[in-house]
């Protein structure tokens, strides 16, 4: 009975062939078929020669930069909390990650129209304060896109950190602290680099989810602010363009699967995997 | 010294447990919108009723909410099924694996979790529209067994992988045959990673919106691509009540499912 695996791995195995890697060689196949029914890079050459598009792509790589850099500033002071923090508050600090995270997309998006809403508290605040002349709506702009996705993905940055840092020993901090060095160099020379594989392995997944969040870029965005899921979904659903659909998805994977590579490269880098 | 500790720690706690109720208010916000005695939504809400839970359990006029969301049981239930069957074997199995191949199987099982769902929505919707199926309940079940049973993998390799080969062993010196032992010794120790990883995947295809998307045909709805509707429709007070709903059975399965969640085991 040590031996044998492959029998209970088969099945699922020929799941993943036949239900993911074949659709998706299906996807890219399609892609280079151009209307006349021959193969060539029609659609690549359409989708790069339209500035509408282009516009929208570089949009979508900008807005999974600005997610990853806003969840990294909020989620560095939650970070540090764990990191000092004894069992039973680490403890409630992974409950309160988990818990949003599996609250539905939809429902936590739908709060946040609530919130940022011309009756909610954020904008009848600010006109109270007189920083507005009366409360308006404050969805529908790009900020709003970038606040509202950071809280939905912040989890995803939280989870891998808070699972490098419980496998670390807390024994580090106090040699530091015997050789002389005060809170704030420990945090720059120790806890810091200590997360740093587990922060880049966040950045992967915060960058890939919301470059690819269809329900709440539309909600908060609205009609104005477009993104490659939104412009994909338009391509299948409205104007029946599989093939170009194709090679809209096609762009959006290779840009983002090379940038979350870098990302990926970055955190094996020989300085920052000898800590992890 | 003191001084720069005492500033580090008002820092740290001040702005960490900032950061965290910011993580947490939307959902504390979605709850307590639930429970509004007003027409429209607004926060602090006009007072407290149950009026909206009320009308989404009215059988006759939240009749499509009621059919979109047994559809979504009926996937997320099934979904959970298939990721078992498939995932949880496979996840015993690899462990079980010599270096080699277990360093092609790895990767394959878990990619799905890495690919945009959209983009494997289309690729599933074009791929499967080539063989002649068309979008249907099945077809988004399929997609999800594919998409979400790597979950369902990872929270059982978690628990796979520290099984006690010795148990196994005994079993089989006794002269219980391999499967008997697989089904009597092997699987209740698994049973922890199994309701983890089918609490997670449960959620996720209850909420899962791009795979359905392009794989539920148009009568087909299902509850997340509903309430999306009613947001972008009518803002329908409704969905606050959903949204409750959905927020007491997270809050539920995750205090059950904590322990085997715990991010040193999850990733």
């Amino acid at each position: 009975m040590t031996r044998g695996g492959v029998p209970f791995v088969a099945p699922m195995l020929a799941l993943s062939i036949a239900g993911f890697l074949v659709p998706l060689v299906v996807l890219a196949a399609f892609s280079f078929s151009d209307p006349a029914g021959g193969f060539g890079l029609a659609n690549y050459a359409k989708l790069f020669a339209d500035p509408l598009a282009l516009q929208v792509l570089f949009d979508t790589l900008a807005l999974g930069f600005k997610v990853v850099a806003s969840t990294t500033l909020i989620g560095l002071p939650i970070i540090l909390l764990f990191w000092h923090a004894g069992p039973r508050e680490r403890s409630l600090i992974v409950f309160l990650t988990l818990l949003p995270m599996l609250v539905s997309n939809v429902v936590r998006t739908f709060a946040w129209i609530v919130i940022l809403g011309r009756q909610g508290p954020v904008s009848q605040t600010l006109a109270q304060l007189g920083f507005i002349p009366a409360p308006r709506s404050l969805l529908f702009n790009e900020t709003a896109i970038v606040v509202v996705l950071s809280q939905i993905e912040l989890p995803l940055l939280l989870l891998p950190v808070m699972a490098v840092l419980s496998r670390t020993d807390r024994s580090l901090v106090s040699a530091a602290e015997t050789l002389g060095a005060g809170p704030w160099r420990i945090l720059a020379t120790v806890i810091l680099p200590l997360a740093a594989p587990g922060i880049l392995a966040g950045w992967v997944l915060v960058f890939a989810s919301a470059t690819t969040s269809y329900v709440t870029q539309s909600v908060i965005g609205g009609a104005r602010h477009i993104y490659l899921p939104q412009y994909i979904y338009r391509e299948v659903g409205v104007l029946f363009q599989w093939p170009s659909a194709a090679a809209i998805a096609f762009v959006l994977l290779a840009t983002t699967g090379i940038i979350m590579a870098a990302m990926a490269m970055l955190s094996r880098h020989p300085r920052l995997a000898s800590h992890g | 010294m003191a001084k720069s500790d005492r500033l580090y720690r008002a820092v740290v706690f001040g702005l960490g447990w900032l950061a965290v109720a910011f993580m947490v208010a939307p959902v504390a916000v979605g709850l307590v919108m639930s429970f509004t005695a007003g027409q429209t939504l607004k926060f602090p809400p006009d007072g407290f009723s149950l009026r909206w839970y009320t009308a989404l359990f009215d059988p006759v006029r939240s009749a499509p909410i009621h059919t979109a969301i047994w559809n979504s049981l009926q996937i997320a239930v099934l979904t959970v099924l298939g990721a078992f069957l498939f995932a949880m074997p496979a996840a015993y199995g690899a462990t079980r694996l010599k270096g080699k191949v277990s360093a092609i199987v790895e990767p394959l099982m878990l990619a799905p979790l890495v690919l945009p769902t959209l983009v494997y929505g289309l690729a599933a919707l074009i791929a499967f529209s080539n063989i002649g199926l068309r979008p249907s309940l099945p077809l988004v079940v399929l997609g999800h067994v594919v998409v979400f049973g790597p979950l369902m993998y990872r929270a059982c390799i978690a628990i796979a992988q520290r099984l006690d080969p010795s148990l196994e062993e005994a079993s089989t010196l006794l002269g219980v045959g391999a499967f008997m032992t697989f089904l009597r010794i092997t699987l209740p120790l698994m049973v922890p990673g199994i309701l983890a990883g089918a609490f997670l995947v449960f959620m996720q295809s209850l909420d899962n919106v791009s795979v359905s998307l392009f794989l539920a045909d148009a009568r087909t709805s299902v509850l997340p691509l509903r309430m999306f509707a009613m947001i972008e429709e009518s803002l329908d007070v409704r969905v606050a009540a959903i949204s409750g709903v959905l927020i007491a059975i997270v809050f539920v399965g995750l205090f059950f499912a904590r322990r085997v969640l715990e991010p040193s085991r999850q990733i």
